[in-house]
């Protein structure tokens, strides 16, 4: 048992006090201690990307950081890309165009996709299996991810109003 | 458009608004009071004796509650179940318990658990059990596992084969050699379809909280078949089936891989029985790689006859199935009761002889994934078809027009057991071959090899057996059922049987609903996946839940129908034969004006104190659906593919895929199903493969190991169908959860072959492999 650490993190805008082991997970923090369970644990070796959430701003693996190495950061998660109510772009993409079945890697994939959009707004097919290259799906065979990735590039552009809220850049 | 034409429309899916916000429960998103974290002690050798085994310094771990050996569990657990024919294989071999005795058969048999309040605390725990093993010799390769000289798995039986069937070949050669005297071919080949990991992105996972003051067990499960495992699970833990609730929440894929009642789950309730608290277990991804059933792992010995023609007169095929180290609930059937019916495929084979060993080796158990038997049948009859156009110098495309099944011989019996309801399978491979240009393709791949490229073009035109499914042959029926109650307010509520994990059947359900009784979809609501309120079903694999669960849901909307008829007929003063249904209103038929809406009848069925003489109030049924038949998808998938000269990496510059499920309920969903099957089936041609050594020794425990195929190794799959309705249920529909896997493989592997120039090469076709090849031309 070791002693714990005290960790300010923010997340989906809300900031968070806690005590942490210093080896508990990222995911662990956010799915078991802040009840998040959108985020997802499929392989914890890093290769399946089913725990991707956003660290300042930018795509993580949730399963291979620490909660400590979070402390000070601002964390968004699936449960906080669009407000309450609304959907994000790249959400509507993957209903849309039946970019999931089991669901269970999509939020990483919708979060992977964010990054992908956040550096390229306008990527081709090529770019973005490129950039999906880290998540894993074993359901769709990516076609229809790729086309909910290409319809949120289009919905995005064609409409400025629709900022993530949790943008840092 | 009326409100009526949801059928055959690609409405979205209901089910994702859950999904893609992060607000769906899986069964690692539970949290209960007290609860306890089971995590379980598994064997690091692939054969061993256990010697002793000391748990004390574990029991003493803070936060460590319980820790079970199998001693614990003695004449409290029963068995794993298996569920063979009974004498089909000796009672007693490839038996267990949930946790190992005495000897541990593969890497990972599970030893011990440890229950704490804390997951990481349990995994601590783990580390300080003591076992002293003696490390024994492992019979890995399962040819020589056959030998005498071969470490034995079950030393009371002297043999590591389970079962084999050898019957008499006489006829077969006499076939064989006529045609050879008649100036004919034999081809032969021997087949390695690889054992690979199903590799759902959800692990599995059980909850079982136990409730001592009325001895009621409820169970979560990420699982495919809520009530087999309700039903077996009772049986296990000694509790009647009535006091055992199972709720299967989201679940993130299963491939086959669940459709099995584990010793985890077991464990699970076993613990929670002992302690009284609620327990919960979660896979860890290396767990999954090493102890969730494998898939495959046959090898075939084929051989074809045909006339100079390319007519094929005969074939063998003698299968090995590698079981691993015990059976599970299909392992011991999977070739000889899915495979071996559809042996000829597509073809039109007069004669047929099929003999087989079933094996025991020190691995993982096999079971069903995707296909079970039946993408490793179609492989090899696929392979040798295209090894007679190769001997005769022949295009392949040719070779499978001369030898289809015709459309006008259906219903068809092959040669090989099964009785096909219909098809059409020169349709399919023409509209594949018209849809990639199959003339102009192979003009320009000429060019291509002309200037030095390795390109390659190959064809799988497969069939399926699926829809189990019908009465009389499993050892206990396999039907789907349905409890349909539409409430006052004209609401429809849809209890099934079926438990879905991924295939969208909260939409097409909905839909089936929604088109026969006339309402908007928003009308109906599906609910699936715990047993104390849905009616018996069997659960969702082998392609079976439209085609079964969605005829029940079919034939249950149309006796609530007769009865809405009914009583319509009475509140419109009309007879019921003249009561049409339509645009959510019930109308006499002549007279449009005189008609009451949907929810007016419903309203006056559950309200209504008035009802005519002979009228039970209340729109509430339950149907049961078992097919006479099980039904036969088809179609074909071409594949185009280069190599890379230098490194030897292939890749799939075209994939075609013209696939034909009878009727299409919901073609968005058809389609994301074949896309999904197919990327398994290239996933198996090119990449995948789980490793053992010589010692038993899992080489591929991580997804670091095991290569699944990502997003830029993937082409765009161009798709397209036909249409061809089977009469074997109301709906016309015939399964599409497996056909992208059963007919993509063998589609890879003949491009890959071709672009080589060689009959065939064993998978995965890796890039290693291929450039080895290359160096060697």
């Amino acid at each position: 048992m070791s002693t714990k650490h005290a960790i300010t993190v923010t997340v989906n805008g809300q900031r968070h006090r806690s005590e942490v082991e210093p080896r508990l997970l990222l995911v662990h923090y956010l799915r078991d201690v802040l009840d998040l369970t959108g985020t997802h644990v499929g392989c914890n070796t890093s290769q399946c990307g089913a725990c991707v959430v956003l660290l300042n701003g930018e795509a993580v693996k949730a399963c291979t950081l620490l909660a400590v190495q979070a402390d000070g950061c601002e964390v968004t998660t699936i449960e906080g890309l669009a407000p309450e109510g609304s959907l994000h772009p790249i959400q509507e993409g993957f209903w849309e165009q039946h970019g999931l079945q089991c669901g269970f890697c999509t939020p990483g994939m919708i979060m992977a996709s964010y990054q992908i959009l956040k550096h390229n707004p306008h990527p081709t097919e090529a770019e973005i299996r490129k950039g999906l290259e880290g998540n894993i799906c074993r359901c769709t065979g990516y076609q229809n991810i790729v086309r909910a990735v290409q319809a949120a590039a289009e919905q995005m552009h064609a409409s400025t109003a629709a900022q993530p809220v949790a943008s840092s850049d | 458009m009326g409100i009526a034409a949801m059928l055959g429309t690609p409405i979205k899916r209901r089910e994702d608004p859950r999904l893609i916000t992060g607000q769906a429960t899986y069964v690692d998103d539970l949290k209960l009071l007290g609860l306890l974290h089971m995590v379980v002690l598994r064997s690091p050798y692939g054969h061993a004796r256990i010697l002793h085994i000391d748990t004390t310094e574990a029991r003493q771990y803070p936060g460590v509650v319980a820790v079970y050996t199998a001693q614990d569990l003695q004449g409290k657990v029963g068995n794993v179940a298996v569920a063979v024919p009974l004498g089909y294989i000796s009672e007693g071999m490839g038996c267990r318990g949930p946790l190992a005795s005495g000897k541990v058969r593969f890497y990972g048999d599970p030893v011990a658990v440890v229950l704490a309040e804390d997951p990481y605390s349990a995994r601590d725990a783990i580390d300080l059990i003591d076992i002293d093993y003696e490390p024994l010799p492992a019979a890995v390769d399962v040819e020589q596992a056959m030998q005498d000289d071969a470490p034995i798995l079950y030393e009371e039986f002297g043999t590591n084969i389970a079962y084999g069937m050898h019957p008499p070949s006489k006829e077969i050669d006499r076939i064989f050699a006529e045609t050879q005297a008649a100036g004919g071919v034999i081809v032969k080949t021997r087949l390695i379809n690889q054992r690979v990991a199903p590799v759902s992105m959800e692990t599995r996972g059980v909850v079982a909280d136990y409730r001592k003051a009325d001895q009621s067990l409820t169970i979560w499960s990420s699982s495919q078949i809520p009530h087999l495992l309700r039903n077996i699970l009772a049986v296990q833990i000694g509790l009647p089936q009535h006091k055992v609730r199972v709720i299967v929440p989201e679940v993130g894929g299963g491939f086959g891989s669940k459709l099995n009642v584990y010793p985890e789950e077991m464990l699970a309730a076993f613990a929670s029985m002992q302690t009284g608290h609620p327990v919960k277990w979660i896979e860890d991804r290396s767990e999954n790689l090493a102890v969730t059933v494998h898939g495959r792992d046959q090898i075939d010995y084929v051989e074809a006859a045909a006339t100079p023609e390319g007519k094929i007169t005969g074939l063998k095929v003698y299968g090995i199935s590698d079981l691993g180290a015990y059976s599970q609930l299909f392992t011991d059937v999977i070739m000889i009761a899915f495979g071996f019916p559809v042996s000829c495929g597509a073809y039109d084979i007069p004669a047929v002889h099929l003999s087989a060993d079933i094996v025991f080796t020190n691995k993982a158990p096999t079971d069903a994934y995707r296909g079970a038997g039946r993408p490793e049948a179609t492989y090899a009859i696929e392979r040798a078809i295209d090894l007679v156009a190769h001997r005769l110098g022949k295009d392949p495309a040719a070779v499978r027009f001369l030898n289809f099944i015709r459309p006008e011989q259906f219903p068809y019996k092959s040669a090989a057991g099964a009785t096909y309801d219909t098809g059409n399978y020169h349709a399919a491979l023409q509209k594949a071959m018209d849809l990639i240009d199959y003339p102009q393709l192979r003009l320009q791949q000429a060019q291509q090899r002309a200037e030095g490229r390795l390109v390659g073009l190959g064809i799988s035109s497969y069939i399926e057996i699926c829809g189990f499914g019908p009465k009389g042959t499993a050892p206990v029926g396999l039907y789907e059922s349905a409890r349909i109650r539409v409430e006052q307010s004209g609401t429809v509520m849809v209890y099934t049987g079926a438990s879905p994990h991924g295939q969208g059947e909260e939409t097409t359900f909905a839909q089936i609903v929604a088109d026969e009784f006339s309402i908007p979809v928003e009308q109906v609501l599906i609910l699936h996946g715990d047993t104390d309120s849905t009616p018996e079903g069997r659960g969702t694999y082998g392609s079976r839940t439209t085609a079964v669960g969605g005829a029940a849901v079919y034939n249950a909307v149309q006796k609530l129908k007769e009865k809405m008829k009914l009583i319509a007929s009475h509140l419109l003063e009309a007879s019921p034969e003249d009561i049409l249904l339509a645009d959510g209103k019930f109308s006499v038929a002549g007279s449009p004006q005189k008609a009451i809406p949907f929810s007016d009848v419903a309203t006056t069925a559950n309200l209504s104190n008035t009802l005519a003489p002979g009228i039970e109030p209340g729109l509430e049924i339950t149907v049961f659906f078992e097919p006479d038949a099980c039904v036969f998808p088809f179609g074909t998938h071409i594949c185009a593919v280069e190599i890379d000269k230098t490194t030897g990496e292939p890749h799939i510059t075209r994939f075609v895929a013209v696939d034909d499920c009878g009727r299409q309920l919901n073609p968005m969903i058809v389609q994301g199903q074949i896309h999904g099957g197919i990327a398994q089936g290239i996933g198996q041609a090119m990449y995948e493969g789980v490793v053992y050594n010589e010692d038993g020794q899992l080489l591929t425990a991580t997804l670091m190991d095991y290569a699944l195929p990502t997003a830029p190794e993937l082409p765009f799959f161009e798709l397209a169908h036909t249409v061809t309705p089977t009469p074997v249920n109301p709906l016309g529909v015939k399964g599409i959860g497996e056909a992208g896997t059963i007919g993509s493989t063998p589609a890879v592997v003949a491009a890959i072959a071709d672009a080589l120039g060689v009959p065939h090469i064993d998978m995965p076709l890796t890039s290693e492999k291929l450039w080895r090849l290359i160096q060697q031309r």
